[in-house]
């Protein structure tokens, strides 16, 4: 503020006109003008923190959900895998082992407006041999159709039926 | 969402009788030839592959030694098969001498596996003595790291009930089988003893000069921990503080709660007993870390506090913060007296409630005022006890915030009594009013018939009490308000004590450091086959998920929850009951 008086007061003692009086005004308003500059700052702070906030958030989707590629692997004397790997590179797996698998089976399920298919593993009941514990459905990301999915359930089914005609092995010694 | 691009790994299994699977330590991979040891599951044909014995050796010898192990270790060892380790290309002197072996050890069936050069593909081969007729068997080689498996804890399913266990999983009797096996593991490469073994531990048994020392102070440690809360677990029961105004007091506190509950753990450490199973080693692991890391906050919190005469601070904003809130409820008070939000009070009941709560204001503030040269020693001592953790400074937090408020409690016994007796009160009246009655003995409103003068007074009182009901409301409302406001926020710091009492630190820091150890499962890795050689995988260890970490190893509590769902406090509050929306697990019911 002394800065800009000072400068008025000289140039109004050189001579008390029009000119001086208009550059006095002009002086005034651009006064404020260095805080319209401040704004863009605050708003670079706000902008900085949402592009800081969605990279956090696309790393997060990116991580945890969104799935890249599923796969089955099945052992017939062993048990089943099923991995999912994750767009950043993890992989999450589960074992089944074959003890505790029952069947293999293509169910259909309705959905709103129209029928889906889905592979799913049907997990042993302990208690009753009859019995179905659990269903763990497959490839619940990739949802393939149901021609893909009779191609993998006729490759499961020929192992799976391999694990029944094997004899058990305690008479063979 | 990706569709189509998946991939079935299947094992094109030719028609045999049975597939053999030998689990093969990735560490014997480059040892010498030998002979297989380990122990052989017939339910499940397969075979564990615990170390490799090399030559020269005394079959007498073996046979001895594997007696000591199994007499030991109760695992069924044995000799299961040979291994051939050649540089050069097969030598069939080698391989005669090794099925000449098979006679002596005399195991069915007898697993010979041989390596050449640098090939990466192995062969497998069994040979079957007392078979009636000779099968072509399939064999499955699995490779797995022996000291991992050996230190992981497999964690079952939450939903297997006990005799699960025995039938169901092959995997857990194979990490039983090497877990169990410790004892072959000492025997290193170096020792002088007639027979020679190779397995992950052979280069050399290991040691760690701070463990042992550790282990070492350990158990005086111990003792004089035991001792020291044997006496103060004596002070603490002793009679002079069972007086009635002090067992009160401190059922009341919740800092002498969460001492308790410390005291409570600090023996279970300091118990000279050794954790029997896993469950009860992380038990005590995670109880001694959750202290250690409270504790250790504590301090930081204590040192903050006073490095710049913070507390006093703290002490001398005290007394204006307790003198403001009594001003502000002064205000509300007479904002109550006046037209509250524009509706009209019945003047005569204003004047008394609000001139019977501002009465009760200016007592506490004299009490105030009279202990305020106190405040800054008190707070100062208090202070110190930060030192026992961070656990307990946020309980005397919320005491202190209780102690504060405690005006605020009483007005709102005050509002919700006077509330709940014009209601109930309003209630029988209405009975009255329409010819009815509340039969206490029957619990249900009977028809009855009154005489003309009960009849005339009961619509007098009811009109009366009609009239005056928005006036006691609005005093209830407002003060029922407050003091739930109070209510959640000791709520949130129970919350985070909570929160700190019983997160399982040790469990989640093995979880971070040593994935292994905490097995919720296996997996597989098909490696590179080749046509006539057996299928080869990896087997590794398929760490359990964070979420499940927590939920297995969390520590229990004397957690406080909701004790009413939203629907009975809603009900309460309508009808003028006292709410104590916290339970503690120690509580008796109503």
């Amino acid at each position: 503020r002394l800065h800009y008086e000072s400068v008025i007061r000289s140039l109004i003692g050189k001579d008390g006109s029009c000119l001086s009086r208009v550059f006095y005004k002009s002086i005034q308003c651009s006064q404020w003008l260095p805080l319209p500059s401040c704004l863009p700052l605050h708003n670079s702070m706000v902008l900085s923190a949402a592009i800081f906030i969605t990279l956090i958030g696309l790393i997060i989707y990116l991580h945890f959900v969104k799935i890249d590629q599923e796969s089955l692997l099945v052992i017939g004397s062993l048990g089943i895998q099923v991995t999912s790997s994750y767009a950043s590179g993890k992989e999450s797996t589960t074992f089944i082992e074959m003890g505790q698998v029952k069947d293999v089976v293509i169910n259909e399920a309705i959905h709103m407006q129209k029928v889906i298919y889905y592979l799913c593993i049907l997990l042993q009941d302990p208690e009753d041999p009859q019995g179905v514990s659990e269903v763990v459905p497959l490839f619940q990301s990739s949802q393939p159709r149901l021609d893909c999915l009779i191609e993998v359930y006729k490759s499961c089914q020929e192992i799976l039926e391999q694990r029944k005609t094997a004899p058990q092995s305690s008479e063979i010694k | 969402m990706n569709r189509g691009c998946m991939s079935t790994g299947v094992h094109p299994c030719r028609v045999t009788a049975m597939v053999l699977k030998v689990f093969f330590p990735s560490c014997c991979s480059s040892a010498d030839s030998g002979i297989l040891i380990g122990r052989w599951i017939s339910e499940q044909s397969s075979a564990v592959i615990l170390a490799v014995v090399h030559f020269p050796f005394i079959p007498v010898q073996v046979k001895q030694y594997l007696g000591e192990v199994q007499h030991v270790t109760k695992v069924n060892v044995s000799v299961l098969g040979s291994w051939s380790n050649s540089k050069q290309e097969k030598e069939e002197s080698l391989s005669e001498f090794l099925e000449d072996l098979g006679t002596i050890f005399c195991h069915e069936p007898w697993i010979q596996i041989s390596k050449e050069g640098d090939s990466k593909f192995w062969s497998c081969s069994t040979l079957q003595k007392h078979s009636k007729d000779p099968q072509e068997e399939e064999i499955i080689l699995v490779y797995y790291d022996q000291r991992k498996v050996m230190l992981s804890h497999l964690h079952p399913p939450l939903d297997t009930s006990g005799q699960r266990a025995e039938d169901a999983s092959k995997l857990s009797a194979i990490f039983d089988t090497v877990a169990r096996s410790q004892v072959l593991f000492m025997t290193d490469r170096y020792d002088e003893g007639p027979i020679k073994l190779t397995h992950w531990q052979s280069d050399g048994v290991e040691a760690s000069i701070i463990v042992e020392l550790l282990k070492q102070a350990s158990v005086p440690a111990c003792m004089l921990l035991t001792f020291l809360l044997s006496l103060v677990s004596g002070i603490c029961r002793s009679r002079l503080l069972k007086l009635w105004p002090l067992s009160f007091l401190w059922s009341k506190l919740s800092t002498c709660e969460q001492l308790g509950h410390r005291l409570q753990h600090l023996q279970v450490i300091s118990s000279n007993k050794k954790a029997q199973n896993q469950n009860q080693f992380m038990r005590k692991a995670n109880i001694f870390v959750s202290l250690l890391i409270d504790v250790a906050l504590g301090i930081l919190l204590m040192s903050w506090l006073y490095r710049k005469n913070r507390i006093g601070h703290l002490a001398d904003t005290l007394i204006p913060v307790a003198d403001h809130v009594a001003e502000e409820l002064q205000d509300l008070l007479q904002w109550l007296m006046g037209a509250p939000a524009g509706l009209k009070m019945n003047r005569a009941l204003d004047q008394v409630l609000g001139r019977f709560f501002l009465y009760h204001i200016h007592l506490w503030i004299s009490y105030i005022h009279l202990l305020s040269p106190f405040i800054e020693m008190i707070l100062w001592y208090v202070g110190l006890s930060a030192c026992l953790g961070l656990t307990v400074a946020l309980c005397i937090l919320s005491d202190i915030i209780a102690l504060l408020t405690f005006h605020i409690y009483c007005f709102y016994v005050y509002g919700a009594r006077l509330y709940c007796l014009k209601i109930y009160g309003l209630s029988s009246l209405w009975r009255l009013f329409r010819g009815k009655k509340w039969n206490v003995l029957r619990q249900r409103v009977d028809s009855c018939s009154y005489d003309l003068d009960q009849l005339f007074i009961g619509t007098l009182l009811f009109t009366i009490l009609l009239f005056l009901l928005p006036t006691t409301a609005l005093y209830y409302l407002v003060f029922t308000l407050l003091r739930l406001l109070v209510v959640i926020v000791q709520g949130l710091i129970h919350l985070l004590v909570d929160l700190i009492d019983s997160l399982p630190l040790y469990s989640l820091i093995l979880r971070l450091c040593r994935s292994y150890r905490l097995a919720a499962g296996v997996k597989f890795r098909v490696l590179e086959q080749q046509d006539g050689k057996p299928l080869r995988l990896l087997m590794q260890i398929n760490p359990l998920s964070y979420g499940a970490v927590i939920q297995t190893y969390r520590l229990p509590t004397y957690s406080c929850y909701p004790r009413d769902s939203w629907a009975s406090l809603c009900k309460k509050l309508f009808l003028g009951e006292l709410i104590y929306p916290w339970k503690h697990k120690g509580d008796k019911q109503n």
